[in-house]
């Protein structure tokens, strides 16, 4: 089903929490709400689910497959919510939680007893509980509570699928096993569904589009591989993974060489290479190697431009690391492979050819 | 996999539109209507007409009358009794109940949860037999009262009784039918005030925050009276005033130990009483207006400090 | 005393750390303090009550409640059962009346976010705030026959009178003041907030996203209420209505004044002791009534930490 949402506004209290957002998200995508924590992206999730409902007189319609949902209770939507925190009912077993929207379902529409033990069976199964249906939340870990709570709110077959902060309350190990988990769960069940994350690496991975959200509004919007490619705004290229800052003293892709007073250049850690060469050309800076961490396949150096105290970093592979046997404390030359420069409003992006020369990217 | 393909094979009923006009209920949990309703229409009809009442009834008494009502001599004296007694039976409270509050939370003894559970007596049991008790121990006779009180003629008492005596018989201090038994009374009704307000604040203390004092050179006694005592200090006022609000107001424990004489050991809420069994309902009404009002103003300043304990307690978090 | 001080330990910090430990002498004479302000103030008048009721044996202990040919008290002892009867009725009704304003209340306050909350939650701490004294004879102002504004209307005299135009004889005889009514008034004003005050923090604490959960998965509201909220709060639930049934059965001030003392038929339990211990029994009859209530409080208290004990252990859960 799908899912359009316009001129949201809700403030609490003095607080906006919302300020004019609108989304719209096709039938049987997996749409993820990405920002920081104030941002607003659970607001936007709990007015579709109607747990919020958006200022009085301010305009804002939510709809469902085309139907004016905007005042439908919570539980008329047909909307299958997974909170942050689960919300298990901890004095039912499992297999309790698991059925309660069924069982509560007006006699005329109620499975019989058995269709919902069937039911719950096969909820089991899908989430990987198989058999633990008589435990009680407490006696579970977090990643099988988290399943608990998923397969509560899929029992009823919702045509939404709702998640706040969906693993938020995990550790890192078991937070990836159930994002790749959910992502061919989604696909299997083909469902609609919206999480929201502050965690741009799971938002990136996981989802069909990314809506990213600041100060109440919306960011930008698309598929993952755009909004980091190509960021709308100085938040989005901060927010969405490391990058390094420039604000004075580099050339920048303009015409200008360089950047004092007129912009920012964004520079990511992989597009910076580091070279023994003491002056490859006009655009390589002269740094300091501050500190080198290494794991992995990658290696980050910490480095400092001479003259200036802002520290960046440099992302470059273990082999590069050891060809060119960097140590700490050694002056090396930095040249950058792609930049970004934020002037008058708007991102002019370029690649730095070998010799140096810029090429502009539209 | 019985799922169906897509969610719009589940051939369940489309949502229903909702395109109402005008006001819609956006409460997402229902039952405001019926709770609330209940809520209000219980309170006003148990405690706003009733306590209204004393109000309009004085109001038609006329400044004057209501003005000698309540400053006739034996009320005057009362409220002097009443307010004096109770302010020293919270402070006592607000002393060894922080003691008790404190021994309670921070160390282990044996009988330790016995005490803890002891502290709650005073709100359960009922005051008519608290004062029955009380007075029993503290009376000529009684266990406490026979230290205090010198024997009557021909009466004998135990070589221990007489020793202590000898000290505490001189003093003349009569622990029943006296503003003492008062104190005494208005001191246990209020005792579980100041610990019940103490406990949960000295419970969540945080502990680094003593340790940070302590790693930073200062003494168990400097920690304990620059770091502990000023974020406890709207805790103990809290207790204390909420033990000074039952205190004014106590009458069941007091009557038993007062000795209930006029101008000497008689307290408010008994002059009202007197006086709505001599059918004086004029004064029953104006003296009633003034302890409401006592009682309004010091629920005020229980509120007031309990938000000021509660941002103490939110900036420690 | 010296086997309690023997075994001090302090394990709320491991170490004897000077600085966040208090010298051991300072430990013992704190928990000393501790131990001799509750035995003398909580211990001694519970044991003086039990002592003083079966000082004389068991047969006069007994004679109070029942007929006895080798004992005959000064009053007819089915008085005294009479008034046990009468406290057991008002009981049965003041508490569930409260039990059901009490989640009304809980629900309107914990449920919902609305302006006037915190004016609504003071209204409900009213009556523990102000005299109960004044409980009662707000209950007079309104329906006394002579005095009231009901019985004066009734009357064709005061404020509402021309409100009542056809005065029925059903309610002239309706008796409220000193009878049955208006005991009943006074106490559920005494006990209103018990229940909601016991219930408002826990449901509090438990926050909203449970219900959330219920309301998402289609349940409506009583759906939600019984097989969410009313599970999620039975401890906090359980203990209010032994706190407001222990209050309503001791409850001496309001009702002394709403009573009018007519034996066997408007007295109850705590008036009765009243009665008895001011010359109409026996100081053994006063006493042997009052351990039941003694009891009562004892029983409350213990209930009291099994329901704390419970709410802890499923708190760890």
């Amino acid at each position: 089903m799908s899912i359009r949402a316009f001129n949201l506004h809700k403030t609490f209290g003095n607080y906006k929490a919302l300020d004019d957002v609108s989304i719209e998200v096709p039938e049987g995508r997996l749409v993820s709400l990405l920002g920081p924590s104030g941002s607003g992206k659970t607001t936007v999730l709990r007015i579709l689910a109607g747990l919020e409902f958006p200022d009085r007189n301010s305009g804002g319609v939510v709809e469902f497959h085309g139907d004016d949902v905007t005042n439908v209770p919570a539980g008329k939507r047909g909307v299958g919510f997974v909170f942050q925190h689960y919300a298990l009912f901890k004095h039912m077993t499992v297999a309790k939680n698991i059925s309660f929207g069924l069982r509560a379902k007006p006699r005329r529409e109620r499975p019989s007893k058995e269709a919902i033990d069937a039911r719950v069976k096969e909820l089991l199964e899908l989430v990987q509980l198989d058999g633990l249906g008589n435990r009680y939340p407490s006696e579970l870990s977090g990643g099988q509570r988290q399943r608990v709570a998923l397969a509560r709110a899929i029992a009823s077959q919702p045509r939404v699928l709702l998640l706040d902060e969906p693993f938020g309350a995990l550790d890192a190990k078991v937070r990836k096993d159930l994002r790749r988990w959910l992502r061919l769960f989604q696909e299997e069940i083909k469902i609609t569904t919206i999480f929201v994350t502050h965690d741009q690496e799971e938002a990136l991975e996981l989802a069909d589009e990314v809506v990213i959200m600041n100060n109440a509004r919306i960011a930008q919007v698309g598929p993952p591989q755009e909004v980091y490619d190509h960021p709308a705004s100085p938040f989005v290229i901060e927010f969405l993974g490391n990058v390094n800052r420039f604000t004075s003293g580099v050339g920048g892709p303009s015409k200008a060489k360089a950047t004092e007073g007129k912009g920012v250049l964004y520079v990511r850690p992989h597009d910076v290479d580091i070279q023994l060469d003491e002056s490859p050309h006009e655009y390589a800076l002269r740094s300091k190697i501050q500190h080198i961490f290494s794991a992995g396949n990658y290696a980050r150096v910490t480095l400092k431009r001479l003259g200036y105290e802002e520290p960046f970093e440099a992302e470059i592979s273990r082999a590069r690391l050891r060809e060119l046997d960097l140590k700490v404390g050694a002056t090396v030359s930095v040249v950058f492979r792609h930049v970004r420069l934020f002037a008058d409003d708007r991102f002019l992006e370029s690649d730095v050819r070998e010799d140096g020369r810029l090429v502009e990217v539209t | 996999m019985s799922f169906p393909a897509s969610p719009e094979d589940t051939g369940r009923t489309p949502i229903p539109p909702v395109r109402r006009k005008g006001r819609v209920n956006r409460r997402v949990i229902p039952g405001f209507g019926l709770t609330m309703g209940f809520t209000l229409t219980y309170l006003t009809l148990l405690v706003l007409i009733p306590l209204a009442a004393v109000f309009l009834r004085s109001a038609g008494l006329g400044w004057e009358d209501f003005w000698k009502a309540v400053t006739a001599r034996q009320a005057v004296h009362s409220y002097k009794v009443t307010f004096g007694v109770s302010a020293l039976a919270a402070l006592t409270n607000a002393i060894f109940g922080f003691i008790v509050a404190w021994a309670l939370t921070r160390y282990r003894f044996y009988g330790r949860r016995l005490i803890d559970a002891l502290v709650d007596l005073p709100f359960a049991l009922p005051t008519a037999v608290a004062g029955i008790a009380l007075t029993a121990l503290y009376a000529q006779n009684g266990w406490i009262g026979q230290f205090f009180h010198q024997p009557a003629e021909g009466v004998e008492r135990s070589a221990f009784v007489t020793w202590v005596g000898q000290f505490l018989w001189p003093l003349g201090i009569k622990t029943a039918f006296s503003l003492t038994g008062i104190y005494i009374a208005l001191t246990f009704i209020g005792l579980p005030f100041v610990v019940r307000t103490l406990q949960p604040v000295l419970e969540d203390f945080d502990h680094e925050v003593e340790e940070a004092g302590a790693s930073l050179g200062a003494g168990r006694l400097r920690v304990f009276l620059t770091v502990i005592i000023p974020s406890l200090i709207p805790s103990i006022l809290t207790g204390f005033s909420l033990a000074f609000a039952r205190a004014i107001g106590e009458y069941g424990s007091v009557i038993f130990i007062s000795g209930n004489r006029p101008l000497d050991t008689e307290i408010t809420p008994l002059v009202i009483v007197k006086a709505l069994e001599d059918h004086n309902y004029p004064r029953a009404t104006a003296v009633a207006v003034v302890m409401l009002l006592a009682s309004f103003l010091l629920l005020l300043i229980v509120n007031v400090l309990q938000r000021w304990a509660e941002s103490i307690g939110q900036a420690r978090n | 005393m010296a086997a309690i001080l023997s075994r001090v330990r302090h394990d709320t910090v491991p170490t004897t750390n000077s600085a966040t430990t208090e010298p051991t002498w300072v430990r013992w004479l704190l928990i000393a303090v501790t131990v001799g302000f509750v035995t003398l103030f909580l211990v001694l008048p519970l044991i003086a009550i039990f002592f003083k009721a079966f000082e004389k044996g068991l047969i006069p202990y007994f004679a109070t409640f029942k007929h006895n040919p080798a004992y005959t008290p000064t009053y007819n002892p089915a008085d005294a059962v009479n008034s046990i009867l009468l406290t057991l009725k008002i009981a049965a009704v003041a508490v569930p009346l409260n039990l059901v304003f009490g989640l009304a209340a809980a629900w309107a306050i914990t449920k919902f976010q609305y302006k006037g909350k915190s004016l609504l939650v003071t209204i409900l701490d009213l009556p523990f705030a102000i005299s109960p004294v004044i409980a009662g004879l707000i209950f007079i102002l309104i329906f006394s026959r002579t005095h009231g504004w009901l019985g004066r209307a009734l009357k064709g005299e005061g404020l509402f009178s021309r409100w009542i135009q056809h005065i029925d004889e059903n309610i002239i005889s309706l008796k409220i003041i000193f009878a049955f009514p208006g005991i009943a008034l006074a106490t559920i004003f005494v006990t209103l907030p018990f229940i909601a005050r016991e219930l408002v923090p826990t449901m509090q604490a438990r926050g909203r996203d449970e219900e959330h959960a219920a309301l998402t998965l289609g349940a409506g509201g009583w759906r939600t209420f019984f097989t969410v909220t009313l599970p999620n709060v039975r401890w906090a639930l359980f203990y209010g209505i032994i706190l407001c049934n222990a209050r309503a059965m001791g409850e001496f001030g309001a009702v002394a004044v709403v009573s009018g003392n007519l034996r066997g038929q408007t007295t109850t339990v705590p008036i009765f002791i009243e009665m008895l211990y001011h010359g109409y029994g026996s100081d053994v009859n006063a006493f042997a009534l009052a351990t039941l209530l003694a009891l009562l409080a004892l029983v409350t208290l213990v209930l009291k930490n099994i329901v704390e004990w419970r709410v802890a252990k499923s708190r760890e859960a």
